[in-house]
This record gives structure tokens, C-alpha cells and sequence, in this order.
């Protein structure tokens, strides 16, 4: 596929990149015009993602977080790679209110929350390799209800 | 880390300025709890109307804190939310468990 416009950043796995990450795609998908709703669903389905490599991918452990953004024509398709542990049951862990940590109050919806904020969400995972997610956010797209 | 505490009787108001997301919960839960000890109160109302963003980790701040308030007997209540805040609010089904007022005074009336 050929994008428009393309972006990768790659950042240490630590919680004060979580705020970087969604300034970074926020700012790089400006041009489509979003609305504030879209704009606050991809600044909230990075998040989650991003969080997701840090705490879970990587345990809060050293680790590089590689963040790559491209847009065609008004979609807007983002990927979160680690390198950390890996997802044994994808499936699981995409369950609501799974939650790998129930140590650290996780609320176990980011999946659901990535899920149910953009148009499509994909992760591949291997354990001991990493995991990516792959989303997708249609702009200027009505609500669904 | 943007957070204030204001005391209203026997209820603890927690004032956020600023996103809410795992890095900032991270920090706040333990700043919280530790304001609830020390004051020694059974609610606590958070005022979120300076608060643009927050993503699950604030669902999972807010239901910690109602684990707590219930333990003592009192109520957890939130105030002030944007609509990107009543999104996730009504995705996680907080909204159940936990009244959301239009002010923090409505909330520190009520519980």
C-alpha cells in the first residue's frame, strides 16, 4: 500500500512516552482535519497500546517502543510494535476486563477501548518476540452508535 | 503530577489537572490513598473538569478508590466530565457503580 504521508518514532519504554506518543500522532494527523471525538479516539487507543508495551511487553523493564503512523487519503493506520515477552492467548487477553496485572488496578479494557474506538484493530504476538498492534480510523466517518 | 486535595466534611475532593493516563494513575493512586488515611475520610468526589484525556488507567484509579470508600463504608462519586470522559466512563460501565454529577459541589452534597 501506498500512504500519503508516513511517520516512525521509536521510544523508551517508560510511562512519561505515553503523553509523547499521543502528542506525536496527534500532531502528525492534524492536517485531516479530526474532529475532537476523533482525535481523542486515536489519542486514547495510542495510549492504551503504548501502555500496553510498557507495562505488559516489557514489565516496566528496559525496552524501545517503535511507534510508525501513515495516512491515505483521509484513513489514518497506526502500529505499535515491542520487542518485550510477547501475548500467550491473544484472545484472552482481548477478553473486557482481562487483565494481565491485577496487581496494578489495570481496568483490563484497553483492548476494548482500542476495539471500540477505532475501525479496526489486529495483534500478532509471539511469545519471547514481542507483539504489534495494528489500528485503523477512518476521519470525518460518522459515529456509530 | 497536577493533583490537589480540598476537604468537604467527611469527604476527600481529589482535583486533577491535566491528562490521566498509566503513568500519571501510577503516581496519583498512592498520593490519594495516602490523603484518605491521613484525613481520615469514607468518600472521596473527583473533581475531573480540568481534565481533557484519560484513558483505562483512570477507570482503574477510580475503581481502586471506590474499593476503598466501600471497605469504610462511604461512596466514590466523579464530577466535572468531558464527553471524551463520559465515553470511557459509559464503555467500562463505571457508570454502574459510580454517580457522576454535572459539579463538585452536587457531589460533595450527595455522598
Amino acid at each position: 500500500m501506498e500512504y500519503d504521508n508516513e511517520m516512525a518514532v521509536s521510544f523508551k519504554a517508560i510511562g512519561e512516552n505515553e503523553a509523547f506518543a499521543r502528542t506525536v500522532v496527534s500532531a502528525f494527523i492534524l492536517g485531516l482535519d479530526p474532529c475532537v471525538r476523533e482525535m481523542n479516539d486515536i489519542k486514547t487507543a495510542v495510549s492504551e497500546a503504548v501502555t500496553n508495551s510498557i507495562i505488559h511487553g516489557y514489565d516496566n523493564k528496559e525496552g524501545i517502543v517503535r511507534m510508525w503512523c501513515g495516512i491515505c487519503q483521509a484513513t489514518v493506520y497506526i502500529e505499535v510494535t515491542d520487542e518485550g515477552k510477547g501475548i500467550e492467548d491473544i484472545a484472552l487477553a482481548m477478553e473486557p476486563l482481562y487483565t494481565g496485572r491485577p496487581d496494578m488496578e489495570r481496568s483490563g479494557l484497553g483492548f476494548t477501548i482500542m476495539q471500540s474506538f477505532m475501525d479496526d484493530v489486529k495483534v500478532e504476538s509471539a511469545v519471547g518476540k514481542g507483539t504489534r498492534v495494528f489500528m485503523v480510523k477512518e476521519i470525518g466517518k460518522p459515529e456509530q452508535e | 503530577m497536577d493533583i490537589s486535595f480540598e476537604r468537604h466534611k467527611n469527604c476527600l475532593v481529589v482535583s486533577v489537572l491535566g491528562d490521566i493516563d498509566h503513568h500519571f494513575a501510577d503516581l496519583a493512586k498512592t498520593a490519594i490513598d495516602n490523603e484518605a488515611v491521613k484525613t481520615g475520610v469514607k468518600n472521596i468526589v473527583f473533581d475531573l473538569s480540568h481534565v481533557d484525556f484519560m484513558d483505562s488507567a483512570g477507570i482503574g484509579m477510580i475503581i481502586g478508590r471506590y474499593k476503598y470508600t466501600l471497605n469504610k463504608g462511604g461512596l466514590t462519586a466523579v464530577a466535572g466530565l468531558s464527553e471524551n470522559l463520559k465515553k470511557i466512563m459509559m464503555l467500562s460501565g463505571l457508570y454502574r457503580i459510580i454517580k457522576i454529577y454535572d459539579s463538585v459541589e452536587d457531589a460533595a452534597k450527595a455522598v
